[in-house]
């Protein structure tokens, strides 16, 4: 934004960067990518038991261009993987991902010739959830430590710039054929 | 409720016995079902009967599945190609079945029922079993650059390392976006 050029590491910079990241914080537009079960836990965690809207992500965007974080519940076959790779690309930065589930992290008890073994594969992860479905009580956890982050991230350094290397990454990893694991 | 007619099936053989006296077919009964096993070559001509005859008019394709039989029959043929014939007058049901090996074409019945179309590209999909005559042999399901087919038998229980559909999906994408 070439405030870090003008500015450097400047009080300015540093106090505004903290004031973005609070303001980010808690106005996180989460884009629920539900493919399968976990996707019906999720609807748990939105209604009023448990409920999202006391941290802020009380907004689900069904359009990811107006998403910042990506909550990828569910199984995820190769066919649909293809639809998960343009979600993620067509949201704008900064962008976060919460991996939700033992199928979305790993491909979980689904070890077959359908299905992607973890979306780690094709986009970069900020957050996993374990269980299958994880509890409700362990999505809100996994929002307010990824909250953590998002709190911290600085606006002259953002992280997302890494991320954008990793997947460059990961892409010059691939030989004809064989994904080579770095 | 309209009831079963008791000597259905018996005319039914006999109405196949007679239209088709020297084809061959090995007709047996399974718990109420006339199953028909079939050759490739006289499949079509077979149902077509089934379908136009005024005795049978069995005109609703319920179902069009394959079986891989491998290492079970070690001398016949690995798969066969099992269709369900249901009688929208009658009631009746029919069974049809068709052997075929590796690498063999079976008739396609796209002619005949145009609802065999994706039930035959979901057999080529899974099993590999080629139809001849369909007018889009191509995978139904499955990416196109699936390599191998999943539901025979010999095929690897945990798959064999899908990880190059990663690449051949995604990449070309990737200068789209
Ligand atoms: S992790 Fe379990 S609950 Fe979640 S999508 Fe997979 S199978 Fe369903």
């Amino acid at each position: 934004m070439g405030l870090d050029s003008m500015q450097g590491d400047s009080f300015v910079t540093t106090k505004l960067s903290a004031l973005v990241g609070w303001a980010r914080q808690y106005s996180l537009w989460p884009f629920p990518f539900a493919t399968a079960c976990c996707g019906i836990e999720y609807m748990s965690v939105l209604s009023s038991d448990f409920d999202l809207a006391r941290f802020g992500a009380e907004r689900p965007s069904f359009s990811p261009r107006q998403a910042d974080l990506l909550i990828v519940l569910g199984t995820l076959t190769y066919k649909m993987a293809p639809v998960l790779w343009k979600v993620y690309h067509s949201m704008s930065e900064p962008k976060w991902v919460m991996s939700v589930g033992a199928c979305a992290s790993s491909g979980g008890m689904f070890r077959s010739y359908s299905v992607l073994q973890g979306i780690d594969r094709i986009i970069p992860v900020d957050i996993y959830i374990p269980g299958c479905p994880p509890r409700p009580e362990a999505i809100l956890d996994a929002l307010i430590k990824l909250q953590q982050r998002v709190k911290k991230e600085s606006i002259k350094d953002p992280r997302y710039r890494g991320r954008a290397d990793a997947l460059d990454e990961i892409f010059s990893g691939y030989e004809s054929g064989n994904l080579v694991q770095k | 409720m309209r009831e079963l007619s008791p000597d259905h099936n018996i005319k039914l053989k006999e109405n196949l016995a007679g239209r088709f006296p020297n084809a061959g077919f090995k007709v047996e009964e399974n718990r109420g079902i006339v199953v028909i096993e079939a050759s490739r070559s006289s499949l079509i001509e077979l149902m077509k009967h089934l379908k136009e005859d005024a005795g049978c008019s069995f005109n609703v394709l319920m179902d069009l599945t394959a079986v891989d039989y491998l290492d079970k029959r070690k001398s016949e043929e690995r798969f066969e190609v099992v269709y369900m014939l249901f009688s929208s007058t009658s009631l009746h049901r029919v069974r049809i079945k068709v052997k075929a090996g590796d690498g063999d074409d079976v008739p396609s019945l796209v002619s005949i029922w145009k609802g065999a179309n994706w039930p035959e590209r979901e057999v080529f999909d899974f099993f590999g079993i080629k139809f001849s005559g369909h007018p889009l042999m191509e995978r139904l399901i499955m990416p196109d650059e699936f390599r191998g087919y999943p539901l025979r038998k010999d095929f690897p229980l945990e798959g064999q390392g899908e990880d190059y559909l990663i690449e051949s999906i995604l990449i070309p994408d990737k200068t789209k976006i």
